[in-house]
């Protein structure tokens, strides 16, 4: 199969169903004449002209209104944040209207959108700029929400987030953009809410999401060469969340470490450690562990900045806690 | 004065470039943003500009270079300047190039004089060193206990026991192993960090006591249940027990069994065995279950319409009489069946019978001898067993079960004399077999058994 980086694989699913369904668009700061502010959209304003790749003054509340609206009339909107940190900004839209209207419409209206773009640290973009807003959006009745961590999957989640008829958001990140993996060619869609494994083992459940999955297989990979044989499952969806595929993993292996980037107060680590406990109490070897991004405000330092987010070495020192037991 | 420009970051994750094209030529006047040349990053082709005015002096880096971040690609300054002075510090500059190892940048570097081979390696050491201190690593271990990062379990120290001794702290699933293994956790000593009782600790014990009580009837794994004073033992099933658990099981659920009992004098059926026997060789004797077998299978052939059995929906009616005989083996019974038994005399039945019997004790009988009976016979007369019913054996109709020939006071010609009965209880399938046709076919065996040289008939 051939392979494409991460960004194009987003790019050729959107172009797709631009492609397949007319009402499909795409709006936000950058997208069309600089190409996208990290040239996911690189090409597309050539190819679909300005009615269908728009750019959006500075103004994500604004743009991100009149996308809801669109998509309560019938288009299908794809609305770019340059960051997931902008979207703060934005972020009643989403929570009071995007998810909102199509129930307190007792149905009248939906809301077919789709909200993505780069979620997380890039690289030294310090404290206001490296937020991992999953924690926010993931608890909303309502939202769907997709974290694509392999080229394929950021394919078949974009697709599949589209043709959704709620709001989708898709959380990309910066520091995934580059990686190269094989990615189906045509119609690939990737169901929202189902976990994929992506490596088997016996001795603990590593589940994890998005920049964290590669840093988690390192890590097993790593712990491999000591004789502990980790099972990693990247989530690919955080609501809903495919707690059933941890489970049946949990019960194999009795010992569970979560892994985010995002702060550990809370969040889609939490739900997920206070569902298995729960659902697998007897299975349970060790408490569940989670390894998070540090409970701080991201420092602009570099050494300071890699001391904030879990790496291989972070991800190691939590199996092995849990190894003890 | 002249000065070197170096690789600037053009995307935010830029780690380097590749520098695929220049576009102002050695020699030329550069103003501020000016084009220099484009380089691919890990994102897009990207423009390179320039951020200072002056004459390009000098490239530093091919076309088609892979350059990191920070590297010095070019040399800008007034035309004609001297720059072999700044040519000749650039090798033995770290500061110039953090990011990069000296070597390497002189690899790419054709117009700069070659570094001396001890240069290189004394400074890449000198690079590294400096780094080593602040490694990740290191400030994180200096700092244990910051929130974020690694979540690790409070230990409770109130649980901790000392080293080897037991009853140690357990997680769920080795209390919940403890549980179902019905091993004492506080008499485990567990092999963990602060004695904690893990799964192979719990494991190991109910290995240790566990199997030894009968090592030769257990196979597989053992486990115990009940109080853990007076442990009971749970053996896995054998396969030909869960046949047993199963086929019963669904016998006494599904079929509507009823019983019909008879006294049977079998005073004139255990002389005929006796006048059988006389003189005859040991293996050549004939027991009282093979003339119950002889004589049912007479009893079906003149009661056709008992020889039935309910199959989906339906009744089937058998033109064959083949009897299964219960055989008590080791940890359970068969049902070898004797075919046509109805057109074959006694002594060749007790001969199959043995045979079969014998096959089935060191279980080397063939699923086919086991399938397909008509009826059975189960007889536990020979264990003093007086009278009992039993379990159709599906999809059988009917079972015979033959108690023991007993010594009883009988009334004769007025008088009370000695004689011999034999009760037998026939279990039926109602939806077959009702109460009349069951008693017709007793009636049909009573009048062969009490009439014993109809059996040899």
């Amino acid at each position: 199969m051939r392979e494409l980086r991460y960004r194009e694989a987003l790019r050729e699913a959107m172009t797709e169903e631009m492609v397949r369904d007319e009402r499909v668009f795409i709006m936000g700061e950058e997208v069309g004449h600089y190409q996208g502010a990290y040239k996911v959209t690189e090409g597309m304003l050539a190819q679909f002209g300005e009615k269908r790749v728009m750019d959006t003054p500075i103004a994500e509340e604004g743009f991100a209104g009149i996308a809801i609206g669109a998509a309560m009339v019938g288009l299908r909107p794809i609305v770019e944040f340059m960051t997931w940190n902008f979207s703060a900004v934005a972020f009643d839209q989403i929570l009071s209207n995007a998810t909102k209207l199509r129930q307190m419409s007792g149905g009248q209206f939906t809301v077919p959108i789709v909200f993505r773009g780069p979620n997380g640290a890039a690289r030294q973009t310090a404290a206001q700029h490296s937020h991992a807003m999953e924690t926010f959006y993931a608890q909303i009745p309502g939202l769907k929400v997709v974290v694509p961590s392999t080229a394929a999957d950021a394919k078949g989640l974009m697709a599949s987030a589209i043709r959704d008829d709620n709001p989708v958001l898709v959380l990309e990140d910066e520091r995934l953009y580059g990686i190269k993996g094989e990615v189906p060619e045509g119609e690939h869609l990737v169901p929202i809410g189902v976990a994929a494994v992506r490596r088997a083992g016996t001795q603990c459940t590593i589940a994890t999401w998005g920049k964290m999955v590669p840093v988690s297989l390192e890590a097993a990979e790593l712990l491999a060469a000591e004789g502990v044989q980790c099972e990693v499952i990247d989530l690919r969806s955080l609501r809903p969340l495919d707690h059933g595929t941890v489970a049946t993993s949990v019960r194999k292996t009795g010992r569970l470490v979560i892994v985010h980037e995002a702060w550990p107060y809370g969040g889609p680590g939490a739900e997920l450690s206070d569902r298995v406990q729960r659902d697998c109490f007897d299975s349970l070897r060790a408490p569940i562990v989670r390894c998070t991004g540090r409970d701080a405000s991201m420092p602009y330092n570099k050494k300071l900045e890699e001391l904030t987010i879990p790496g291989s070495a972070t991800v190691t020192q939590a199996v092995r806690a849990v190894m003890a037991y | 004065m002249a000065k070197i420009i170096e690789l600037p970051k053009l995307s935010p994750t830029m780690e380097e470039g590749t520098l695929v094209r220049w576009v102002k030529p050695v020699g030329d006047r550069v103003e501020v943003d000016d084009l220099l040349a484009e380089v691919e990053t890990d994102k897009a082709t990207m423009e390179f500009r320039a951020f200072d005015r002056g004459t390009l002096l000098a490239r530093l880096v091919a076309e088609g270079q892979v350059t990191q971040l920070g590297q010095p690609v070019a040399i800008l300054g007034e035309p004609g300047e001297d720059i072999s002075a700044l040519l000749a510090t650039l090798g033995a500059a770290p500061a110039v190039s953090p990011p990069a190892a000296p070597a390497s940048v002189a690899a790419t570097m054709p117009q700069a004089p070659a570094m001396t081979p001890a240069e290189a390696p004394s400074h890449a050491t000198a690079g590294h060193a400096l780094v080593a201190p602040v490694s990740s690593v290191d400030v994180f271990a200096s700092v244990p206990g910051v929130a974020g990062l690694v979540l690790l379990p409070q230990r409770d120290a109130a649980l901790t026991v000392a080293k080897g001794e037991p009853g140690g702290p357990s997680s769920p699933r080795v209390r919940q192993l403890a549980r179902s293994l019905s091993v004492d956790l506080a008499s485990v000593r567990g092999s963990g960090e602060d004695g904690r009782i893990r799964v192979e600790d719990v494991e190991r014990a109910a290995t240790a006591s566990g199997p030894r009580a009968e090592p030769a009837a257990i196979r597989g794994s053992v486990a115990a249940v009940g109080s853990a004073r007076s442990p009971s033992v749970v053996i896995p099933a054998s396969s030909m027990r869960k046949t047993i658990a199963r086929r019963l099981t669904e016998s006494k659920q599904t079929v509507p069994h009823f019983y019909l009992e008879v006294d049977l004098d079998v005073e004139g059926l255990l002389a005929l065995r006796e006048q059988l026997n006389e003189g005859a060789e040991k293996e050549r004797k004939i027991s009282v279950n093979d003339l119950f077998v002889r004589a049912c299978a007479v009893a079906l052939r003149e009661v056709p319409l008992s020889n039935a059995s309910w199959m989906d929906g339906s009744i089937v009616r058998h033109t064959r009489v083949d009897i299964s005989v219960a055989v008590a083996v080791e940890d359970g019974l068969v049902t070898p069946v004797v075919r046509d038994a109805d057109q074959k005399s006694v002594s060749q039945i007790a001969l199959e019978i043995r045979d079969l019997a014998g096959r089935a004790k060191s279980k080397k009988l063939k699923p086919e001898e086991m399938q397909d009976g008509v009826f059975s016979i189960s007889n536990l007369g020979m264990y003093g067993v007086d009278r009992f019913s039993a379990v159709i054996n599906p999809p059988e109709g009917m079972i015979l079960a033959v108690g023991a020939a007993r010594d009883v006071p009988v009334v004769r010609g007025g008088a009370v004399v000695p004689g011999k009965r034999c009760a037998v209880t026939l279990s039926c399938d109602h939806r077959v077999v009702d109460g009349a046709l069951g008693a017709q076919f007793l009636a049909a065996l009573r009048a062969i058994i009490e009439r014993p040289i109809r059996v040899l008939a």
